[in-house]
């Protein structure tokens, strides 16, 4: 059962993670400051690389990073064995979890689509660069502002907006928490994966997905909110039904660039161009798709051209009646990692605790540091739950679950709450005067932005 | 943070920028701690049309105030701050909390305290308001750029903001 996928530790996960620690603790200090322990480190990361495709590659790059020469090529090298690392640690922790929850995985098959031509991923590559030599001590505020002209660039061609967004977020904690010599704790983990990411997507190889249209109900599980300074995201988890019978996880995002004093509640008026998504979300309704677009990787590409907002449809319902059979797609092998899990569970019958579920002799962490302010669900509402959806996450060594709506019992009524419930402004009146109050500053903003920017 | 025993730096979705508190924008439509300095955008008390672009170092606390066409602020006499430069400071702390300004500022505040022109020794600094208007200027382009529905798997490391608890 769950509980067993989630005490079980897969063979070779700790010594995989061992590998990636101790590149990590190396960007810590900087490509241009590798002591022995760090040469030590990195060699392994080497060896652990031999007999697969990258086993030459490695050998080589790391050979003269050690030595002193860091290329564009040797830190896209790096990048590439770590990923390869977590993408099979995150295959480990997901077939764990697939066999307890009997969900059937689709295994990659879709073919690489060619890369998208002519973009300028140069500056990218190479301020990813400079950041690996300096280390993360080594960042002053120069550096940690010195990708601002090629990340700008990257933001005004749609093709890049991937790219854009994360090195946006990225460089955003770099300023903030510049110079990096006295800073007090460095998130290790978390900036070797930004970095490593960035760097993969800065690739001019890097290959899109394909995509095919689908048509069927698409009946919706829960939303998952994402933020950083200059961007908002829902991402909707649920079930697609195709008329052929076919039942599948599937997922729809939708993002908008933003600026920093907007959040909260209000970030939804970012995405006023989706009416039927924030329509769906919050009056709990399934979706028509009519050729919607779908990658193999199970990402609709949300449009509203071929979407209408259905009948209602409880979510809980749908996953108590169709969550235990469904089918669910694979990963695109350059996504695969133990922090992009975040499989959509139901949990019932549990004993909830502050900060856990007690699930019968195994407690899962409650992730309350992803309850957003732009939704109603409060870490009371999660610990008087009796009824959660939510999603099943992995990092920092052990499994937690993200609520993305609850059945609670409140004073001795029941109440049901969602992540999304707001996405056509609160339905709290208390929050909906805030809203009003802070969603004036969206106005304040587009109205100097009208001004200034077109003069 | 929230969970105990949970290691910070082997933690992927660790939380390095804390989640900005709400105000009002139409006075101080814009604050950055950036490139070792707290800067703003403070709108014009008369004039619609003008505004004043504030900053204050990190550090040797030099302070600058300019209009957007580098006029000199007529309130601002070299070390003492003008009501745009306290106006600045109080949307800082408001957005940021007075610990995190002080502490990149490298002021002088008590715990608990509650003034940060207090840990302030102010002197005067060569002004950078073409500087800071350009950043305002970018800030604001992100309002203009279109949507997207492309799926960035990277957006799991930066769940959206919780209560500022
Ligand atoms: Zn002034």
């Amino acid at each position: 059962m769950l509980a067993d996928a989630l005490r079980a530790r897969p063979a070779g996960l700790d010594a995989a993670l061992a590998l990636v620690d101790g590149l990590d603790d190396v960007l810590v200090d900087g490509l241009a400051r590798i002591g022995e322990a760090g040469a030590a480190a990195l060699s392994a990361l080497a060896t652990a690389a031999g007999g697969t495709p990258l086993a030459g590659p490695a050998a080589d790059a790391i050979g003269k990073i050690i030595a002193g020469t860091v290329t564009d090529e040797h830190v896209a090298v790096l990048a590439g064995v770590r990923t390869a690392l977590l993408g099979a640690a995150h295959d480990a922790l997901l077939s764990g979890v697939d066999a307890a929850t009997g969900r059937d995985r689709e295994g990659w098959s879709a073919p690489a689509a060619p890369p998208q031509a002519g973009r300028l991923l140069a500056g990218a590559r190479s301020w990813l660069r400079e950041l690996a030599i300096a280390g993360w001590r080594g960042v002053d505020h120069e550096l940690a502002a010195a990708g601002s002209q090629a990340i700008q660039a990257l933001w005004a061609d749609p093709s890049s907006r991937r790219l854009a967004v994360l090195l946006d977020g990225f460089a955003a904690e770099l300023r903030a928490s510049a110079p990096g010599a006295t800073l007090e704790r460095v998130p290790v983990r978390r900036w070797a994966d930004l970095w490593t990411r960035g760097v993969l997507l800065a690739q001019d190889g890097f290959a899109t997905v394909p995509t095919e249209p689908v048509h069927g109900r698409l009946l919706i599980l829960g939303a998952d909110l994402h933020e950083h300074p200059t961007v908002f995201q829902v991402q909707v988890h649920g079930l697609l039904e195709t008329p052929d019978g076919w039942t599948g996880l599937v997922r729809a995002a939708v993002a908008a660039p933003k600026v920093d004093t907007i959040s909260g509640p209000s970030a939804w008026r970012m995405l006023a161009s989706f009416p039927v998504l924030r329509t769906v979300l919050a009056q709990r309704r399934a979706v028509e798709l009519s050729g919607m677009l779908l990658t193999p990787a199970g990402d609709l590409l949300w449009d509203e051209s071929h979407a209408a907002a259905g009948e209602p449809a409880d979510p809980f319902t749908t996953a108590r009646v169709s969550l235990g059979r469904v089918t669910a797609p694979a990963a695109a092998a350059l996504d695969r990692h133990p922090a992009a899990i975040a499989e959509p569970v139901l949990l019932e019958g549990y004993t909830a605790g502050d900060a856990s579920f007690d699930l019968g002799g195994v407690s899962l962490a409650v992730d309350l540091d992803r309850l957003p302010a732009a939704g109603p669900l409060t870490p009371a509402l999660v610990a008087a739950s009796t009824a959660c959806l939510g999603l099943l996450r992995w990092d920092a060594g052990r499994w937690a679950v993200q609520p993305l709506a609850v059945q609670a019992v409140v004073r001795k009524k029941p109440v049901t709450a969602h992540t999304a419930d707001w996405a056509l402004g609160p339905t709290d009146a208390k929050e909906a005067k805030a809203e009003a109050a802070a969603g004036a500053a969206v106005d304040i903003l587009r109205e100097r932005a009208g001004r200034l920017l077109r003069k | 943070m929230t969970v105990e025993g949970v290691t910070y730096e082997r933690r992927s979705a660790a939380p390095v920028i804390a989640p900005v508190r709400p105000r009002k924008l139409a006075k101080v439509p814009f604050v950055e701690l950036t490139e070792g300095r707290l800067a703003g955008v403070v709108s014009s008390g008369s004039d619609p049309a003008r505004v004043y672009v504030s900053s204050i170092n990190a550090g040797d606390h030099g302070l600058s105030c300019r209009t957007n066409n580098n006029r000199p602020c007529g309130g601002f006499g070299g070390s003492h701050p003008c009501n745009h430069l306290r106006a600045l400071a109080d949307a800082a702390v408001t957005q940021y909390g007075i610990d995190r300004v002080a502490r990149y500022l490298k002021a002088d505040v008590a715990p608990g305290a509650d003034d940060l022109w207090a840990g302030i020794r102010p002197s005067s600094a060569e002004p950078r308001a073409a500087d800071v208007f350009a950043g305002f200027l970018r800030h604001l382009t992100y309002l203009e750029l279109p949507p997207s529905t492309e799926a960035m798997p990277e957006l799991q490391w930066f769940p959206a903001a919780g209560l500022v608890r």
